[in-house]
């Protein structure tokens, strides 16, 4: 990761103050196991080839549920390319949109705000120091007086430290003023899941324990066309969300992007194949791991007919989507990332069970880390991966 | 040769970052800071430090740990007896201002020990009050402008009442009824007024702390000729938003004054558990901060000391640190009773020898602009106003049950919500007896 990140950084101007900062211990680096480095892409098979991935201009702009002005062009982005187009256009189209964060001012560790502050000036996008209780409270302070406020944690995994400024004053400011004062110019980004080699604290996804509080809205884009998207309407959204970018996508996902200025709705499922056999639900970097299951369980089961659903996002989640889907299919299984007990599958199989509890053929399978802190050198053994989905779609079927 | 290899301060590239890391929030009055940081950059002053992490720092060849350094000077204008000691240092309020001081400060005080005794008679779900701390609320309240956004902590209703809010605002929140502007969904005494430029409060100590760095950043970026008050005690400046927000406001050069009321006590622990260093006013100049330290029972030593710092926040864009010493009278809150820990004794000694109304008041005496008959009329008058104010909230409906629901998010509800509130109305239709609306408005 880090000798890729250089050698793109090479080619700015920015190259040597970057190389400079790479020269000295990374607190948050990467350590890289076995010695081998990682490919540029990450450990994401399936990515490139994913037929969810938008190639042509016609297939981006026939996105459903583009809303604004998404133009009539298009152009190849990875995924986080998109992410600094859509704050690129908040900050064009919001004098009072701000871009903060640990290394934002150099164009951010993983790229995402490169160009950002030669382009709007050192007021608007800039460095903090490093703390994130500090950094996401002067988010909610800005937007307590009306501001839009762009913060990033560098990793989910360190969100941790502002859990108290999230969830006791984020979530609650405008319910608790009574609708006096409220923060809904804050939106929190951070990259999550797993990346290949990240170990305990670059790999996390945190998305449950925000799932539990009300007042937030918590969106995992699958892609570059969805992330522009979806973090425009997160940044617009008149309530604080938390945006988790699946790091593993940044370069490995690659699709065309409609030029304009345009979002997706927070709070809608996307049905990404329809079928009648199974529903398949999750979100982030998983479906493409659940892209490849289809296709190896479609293999051994031939006339298998899957449909498989993109949350988006986690709170406030797609209900009607899921349902209708597993009224229609009989079954369900839930992937996720995060460790099961309590994990956001939980919330799904609950309520699933208590809407769909006549059509269910089958009890609802959840496929998702185990129970321990995300590991290593086990992290092929840790993940919900293809095969293991598999078994579990084997597992609904066979019931 | 690399950048690295390359001695510190010739590095044209680290000279940038700093002149370009201060030009990003300067304002125009801070362009001379600018430039002499510039200049210093560019050539190394004699026996400094390289190094870019202290670059004001000398090198010794002595071996010495730094600990004890003289404590920072509290400053006062008035002696207990009420006389200006240094004539220079008088603000001269007109007769106007420092009489809606002294009369807000009777004004807490009495609707203090109503609302105090109503607690006691079950009539409140809690409360807390400002018993000796008056002088800190109307001091630094005066010195302020209503464009000015404040944060408090909890005990700082003499600000918002300076400000203009009404008795029967603060008996609304109270009862949490339905003229509450917070719809009465949090504690007594957890007031905020957007009117008033005043945050609502919540309870969790110190996060208001980092969220006026915020406020104020978004002020300079308007620019708006106002700054930010965040008041908080010497207990939540244990917490890690102190830290932040101290550091933050002074990276991003936000126009923030940080008002501490150091009091003795955070509920039952004394300073000595609380901190080892000289108070809280010793941290400010290591997050390079301008700091002062007040007499906070002094009404115009606050209103001076505020006042600078306001004009210094918003013309030089910076934060400032102030610690008012003052001491707590009053228990912590309703639910506590502060002699299991401090000896009744230390406290009427305290009201005795130095109370902030009392030495006001002898100065208000001393210019001949209030006496007892005065005194005792104003306090008849406000215990009469309080009285009717507080019989009328009490009178007053709770708000709507649809208000549970409301709020939590902006535009549409989710589903999960609306579920949830028709499940609570068949609950309530099905249990009328458990779930009687009597005494809440429709």
């Amino acid at each position: 990761m880090r000798s890729t990140l250089a050698a793109a950084a090479a080619a700015s101007r920015l190259a040597l103050l970057r190389q400079s900062r790479l020269c000295a211990p990374a607190r948050r680096g990467y350590a890289s196991p076995a010695g081998t480095p990682p490919p540029a892409e990450g450990f994401m098979p399936g990515v490139a080839t994913s037929r969810f991935m938008k190639q042509t201009t016609e297939q981006a702009l026939a996105t459903k549920g583009l809303l604004g002005s998404p133009g009539t062009e298009s152009k190849k982005l990875n995924l986080f390319q998109s992410v600094n187009e859509a704050m690129d256009i908040a900050l064009a189209t919001d004098q009072n949109a701000v871009v903060f964060g640990e290394d934002v001012g150099f164009g951010g560790v993983f790229r995402c705000t490169m160009g950002l502050q030669e382009k709007y000036g050192q007021d608007r996008v800039f460095n903090t120091p490093l703390t994130e209780q500090g950094l996401v409270g002067f988010g909610i302070g800005m937007a307590a007086v009306g501001h839009t406020a762009i913060a990033e944690i560098q990793f989910a995994d360190y969100v941790f430290p502002a859990f108290d400024q999230i969830v006791n004053e984020a979530a609650k400011y405008r319910y608790r003023s009574g609708n006096q004062f409220d923060c809904g110019g804050l939106t929190i980004r951070m990259p999550c899941m797993a990346v290949g080699h990240g170990g305990h604290y670059h790999s996390q996804s945190p998305e449950a324990y925000f799932a539990h509080t009300p007042g937030l809205k918590v969106v995992v884009p699958r892609s570059p066309l969805q992330a522009k998207g979806l973090l425009l309407a997160a940044i617009r959204d008149p309530n604080p969300v938390l945006f988790m970018e699946p790091k593993i996508l940044y370069r490995a996902a690659v699709e065309q992007v409609p030029t304009g200025d345009y979002t997706l709705p927070i709070g809608k499922a996307e049905i990404l194949r329809e079928g009648k056999d199974i529903t398949i639900v999750s979100w982030g970097s998983q479906l493409y791991v659940l892209e490849t299951a289809i296709a190896m369980a479609e293999k051994e089961i031939p006339g298998l007919s899957v449909e498989l659903i993109d949350l988006r996002s986690v709170l406030p989640w797609d209900v009607e989507t899921i349902e209708k889907s597993v009224n229609k299919t009989g079954r369900l299984l839930i992937a996720h990332e995060a460790p099961v007990t309590s994990g956001f599958g939980a919330e799904i199989a609950a309520t699933i069970q208590e809407r769909c509890f006549l059509r269910l053929e089958s009890p609802i399978q959840r496929v998702c880390g185990w129970d321990v802190p995300f590991p290593l050198v086990f992290e092929k053994f840790y993940v919900p991966s293809a095969i293991r989905c598999v078994d579990g779609i084997k597992r609904s079927l066979n019931y | 040769m690399s950048s690295v290899m390359r001695p510190a301060w010739r590095s044209l590239s680290r000279g940038c970052t700093r002149l370009a890391v201060s030009q990003r929030f300067a304002t125009q009055l801070n362009q001379q800071r600018v430039a002499e940081l510039a200049t210093s950059a560019t050539t190394p002053p004699k026996g400094k430090v390289l190094f870019p992490g202290a670059t004001g720092s000398h090198y010794t060849e002595k071996l010495n740990f730094q600990r004890n350094v003289d404590s920072i000077p509290t400053y006062r204008v008035l002696d207990l007896d009420g006389n200006v000691i240094d004539k220079s240092q008088d603000p001269e309020l007109s007769k106007e201002v420092a009489l809606k001081m002294y009369t807000s400060m009777l004004t807490l005080n009495a609707m203090d020990l109503i609302l105090y005794e109503a607690q006691r008679q079950g009539r409140i779900s809690f409360y807390m009050t400002s018993y000796g701390e008056e002088a800190t609320h109307m001091g630094s309240a005066a010195a302020l402008k209503l464009d000015d956004v404040v944060y408090g902590q909890y005990r700082e209703a003499g600000v918002l009442m300076y400000r203009g809010f009404t008795l029967d605002e603060f008996m609304n929140q109270c009862y949490s009824n339905a003229l509450d502007y917070g719809k009465g969904r949090q504690m007594p005494v957890h007031y905020g007024s957007k009117k008033l430029n005043f945050q609502t409060i919540s309870s969790p100590l110190g996060t208001q702390l980092p969220q006026a760095a915020g406020s104020a950043y978004a002020l300079k970026r308007s620019g708006k000729d106002a700054c930010v008050i965040c008041y908080f005690g010497e207990g939540a400046a244990s917490e890690g938003d102190f830290h932040a927000a101290l550091n933050i406001a002074s990276t991003t050069e936000s126009p923030a004054l940080f008002f501490c009321r150091n009091n003795g006590y955070a509920i039952s622990t004394p300073v000595r558990d609380q901190y080892r260093g000289d108070g809280i006013a010793s941290r400010g100049t290591g997050y390079g901060m301008d700091t002062v330290r007040v007499d906070g029972n002094d009404a115009l030593a606050v209103y001076n000391v505020v006042k600078e710092a306001r004009k210094r926040a918003i013309t030089e864009s910076r934060p400032v640190l102030i610690e008012a010493l003052t001491y707590r009278v009053g228990h912590h809150s309703t639910s506590d009773d502060s002699s299991a820990y401090r000896p009744k004794s230390e406290v009427s000694e305290w009201i005795k020898q130095d109370s902030p109304m009392s030495r006001f008041r002898k100065y208000l005496e001393k210019k001949d602009w209030w006496s007892q008959k005065e005194e005792d009329s104003f306090k008849k008058d406000i215990r009469a106003k309080i009285l009717k104010s507080f019989a009328a909230a009490e009178k007053v409906k709770k708000p709507p049950v649809k208000y549970l629901f409301t709020d939590v998010y902006a535009g549409e509800q989710p589903w999960n919500l609306k579920e949830q509130e028709q499940e609570l109305h068949r609950l309530m239709k099905e249990h009328p007896q458990h779930y009687s609306t009597e005494g809440y408005e429709k």
